[in-house]
């Protein structure tokens, strides 16, 4: 699934790195545990959460995911989009709950294996 | 620091590598990771593989993290060898009472504030033991701790 569908599923709003919106991800994981995505998470290149820091960025470059989506209309700061704009992570924005979101990204296609 | 530590970061330091040096500053959570971000990129921009940049620098952000949530920041510092990369985290915070029981994945003595900023579930030390090849944990209480983690290339 390419981001710019990620968005569109989600009737959200690209907030950063649209230039990489073409890109394809396979497959995407939802927490608000930073700790939990470093611990279990394994090639998946889209996060989903409701959490707002600096922070779910940096996670998701360590992991080298390329796409964050703030659920529940969650609006990062200016300073959380310049960090993803260096890291080159594309920032999504949807008002859908995280249960929603990823059943919805689910139901598109984009499960939770990478690879498989 | 913990008696003993010292001379083991003089050999580091004697030997032919690339060093890099971070301070973490412990009194803003917003710059919590920034030094292994940057690490990241050195480490990248060196050419090591994928995985090995990936585990290395997962292991420097569990660590950096845990520094500024617990100790009040510290020194973090990068040494670059042809077939190992080596950190080393140093902080002079109140020390790990019980090491064995800080490596149980899910215990943790982080706050409620913590957890609420996304960490503190006890996955940290478990994490960088996980991502490493070896892990050396000097701790005294009251004095600080030295984390030295190597991952091999």
């Amino acid at each position: 699934m390419k981001i710019s569908e990620i968005a569109s599923i989600l009737n959200g709003t690209i907030l950063c790195c649209e230039e990489i919106s073409g890109e394809e991800v396979f497959s995407a994981c939802g927490s608000d545990m930073m700790s939990d995505v470093l611990a279990y998470v394994k090639n998946q290149a889209v996060l989903l959460t409701g959490l707002v820091n600096p922070q779910v960025i940096r996670t998701a470059e360590m992991m080298d995911m390329k796409c964050v989506v703030f659920v529940r209309n969650k609006a990062p700061s200016d300073e959380i989009l310049a960090i993803a704009r260096q890291s080159g992570i594309a920032v999504i924005k949807t008002a859908y709950r995280m249960y929603e979101a990823c059943g919805m990204l689910y139901a598109g296609g984009l499960t939770g294996k990478a690879g498989e | 620091m913990p008696a003993g530590l010292q001379a083991k970061r003089v050999n580091e330091l004697d030997c032919e590598c690339l060093s890099y040096r971070f301070e973490v500053d412990g009194s803003n959570f917003t710059t919590a990771g920034e030094a292994s971000v940057q690490v990241k990129r050195i480490l990248r921009r060196i050419g090591f593989p994928p995985e090995t940049i990936k585990r290395a620098s997962i292991a420097m952000y569990e660590g950096e993290i845990n520094m500024v949530i617990h100790a009040g920041g510290g020194i973090a510092e990068l040494f670059i060898y042809e077939d190992k990369i080596v950190v080393v985290l140093t902080d002079h915070g109140p020390g790990i009472a019980d090491v064995a029981l800080a490596m149980k994945e899910g215990y943790s003595t982080a706050p409620d504030n913590i957890r609420a900023l996304g960490f503190g579930a006890g996955m940290g030390l478990p994490n960088m033991k996980r991502y490493t090849d070896i892990m050396d944990i000097q701790t005294a209480l009251g004095k600080g701790t030295v984390i030295t983690m190597t991952v091999n290339v």
